[in-house]
């Protein structure tokens, strides 16, 4: 396993990436860095590009220009089998609607990521009981999506997403279906947890109050991130 | 405004029994973590007011073993003026006094670069919204804490959202403040 540890080093660096669907742009030209351990928000307006820019680094969609630099890897030329063995244990992914699988409870979707890795099922179990309780929902483990809040539910996508020791969480609207103060204890509670595993987090929102919870604050507009101390 | 409220916070700490002026502002500033820490000259002064106008008096003094402090307490009438001015609606603003928009308005009258000014606003704001929400979010936060941040996180989360717009709409209102 390759991890970046030197700290001087971007963890993951993007260069001028482009990216369409269909005939319409959605990068044109973006590039952003994340260090080790930071917790990054890309904010920007709907249909501003930030979402592709979150799935072409976490290597869910590819580029069609451009590069994507993660500990010494082109993410943007890797072979499918790689990509997804980064993603699945290097790369944790929280989206806006949790995206939790509906017939399993709460603790077998947690406990999904390390069983795929190979983790034996009791092992698996038990991790997953220990993620659950970091985030206040073991009491909810033997409960489907459908029976939760979806406060509850998104707790339980972040157990799912930090299970496996990822270096990057990715999270995607995380707040962006539920109240404020349900939203705000899943920020709690993401900050809290990627602060004590040294996780980075790239968290893309619409929602400044959201964005305040991160490091450092970089803006997409029309496919590309705003360079600082420019006007938009 | 400030004063009427000082003296309407003073008189709902004594409602809940005499109390002295030092202890009165240590108060106040625990209730009210986010606000400007009240001074003891403002809290005597508003002291002496609230006995003048017949809605608190000297209870007597207190030593405890240090020097002698004056205790006040609420009157019968300054506890109905309370219950009046608790249950009185604050007049949502009908004018917000709004530098940002000034400043915005004269820089296109000075030939600046309002965009830019917007844009290093934004940063400043999101800068102490990062302040607030670690202040919110640090261990042991109390709730008063949390509201008072979350108060003013909305406030600013307010401005950031005008400014957006506002800066999306600065070549229509260039052209309307140069026509006019």
């Amino acid at each position: 396993m390759n991890h970046p540890t030197d700290t001087s080093v971007p963890l993951l660096a993007a260069r001028d990436l482009t990216k369409s669907h269909g005939r319409t742009p959605a990068l044109r030209g973006a590039s952003l860095e994340l260090r080790e351990g930071e917790i990054l928000a890309v904010t920007g307006p709907s249909g501003s590009g930030k979402s592709t820019l979150l799935h072409c680094l976490a290597g869910i969609v590819r580029p069609d220009g451009g590069s994507v630099a993660y500990g010494g890897e082109r993410l943007d030329r890797l072979p499918e089998k790689r990509l997804s063995e980064l993603r699945r244990t290097e790369f944790g992914v929280v989206f806006q609607f949790g995206q939790l699988i509906p017939e399993l409870t709460a603790l077998d979707n947690v406990a999904l990521p390390l069983l795929l890795a190979g983790t034996a099922r009791g092992q698996a179990q038990a991790k997953a009981g220990e993620w659950l309780e970091r985030f206040g929902v073991r009491g909810q483990g033997e409960l489907r999506p459908g029976e939760m809040s979806g406060g509850q539910a998104q707790r339980v996508s972040l157990a799912r997403a930090l299970v496996t020791g990822p270096r990057i969480v990715f999270a995607d609207e995380p707040t962006g279906a539920l109240d404020s103060l349900a939203g705000e204890q899943v920020m709690s509670a993401l900050v809290h947890t990627a602060r004590e595993t040294g996780t980075a987090v790239l968290l893309i929102t619409h929602d400044a109050q959201v964005a305040a919870y991160a490091d450092r604050e970089v803006q997409v507009r029309d496919g590309a991130v705003v360079p600082q101390g420019v006007a938009v | 405004m400030i004063a009427m409220s000082t003296r309407h916070i003073l008189l709902g700490l004594l409602a809940g029994g005499p109390s002295h002026g030092y202890d009165l502002k240590r108060r106040h500033d625990e209730r009210f973590p986010q606000a400007r820490p009240l001074a003891y000259g403002q809290v005597y002064t508003t002291l002496q007011r609230l006995v003048r106008d017949g809605l608190a008096e000297i209870e007597g003094t207190d030593s405890d073993g240090g020097p002698e402090r004056t205790m006040y307490r609420s009157t019968d009438e300054g506890g109905r003026e309370l219950e009046k001015w608790a249950a009185e609606i604050a007049p949502p603003a009908p004018f917000v006094t709004n530098e940002i928009f000034a400043k915005v308005v004269v820089s296109i009258l000075a030939g600046g670069d309002p965009a830019a000014y917007l844009q290093a606003q934004r940063t400043a704001h999101m800068e102490r919204m990062r302040q607030l929400t670690a202040v919110k979010t640090a261990q042991g936060a109390d709730l008063a804490t949390v509201l008072s941040a979350d108060y003013a996180l909305n406030h600013l989360d307010a401005d950031l959202r005008w400014m957006t717009t506002t800066a999306a709409r600065l070549t229509t209102l260039t052209t309307e403040v140069y026509a006019s």
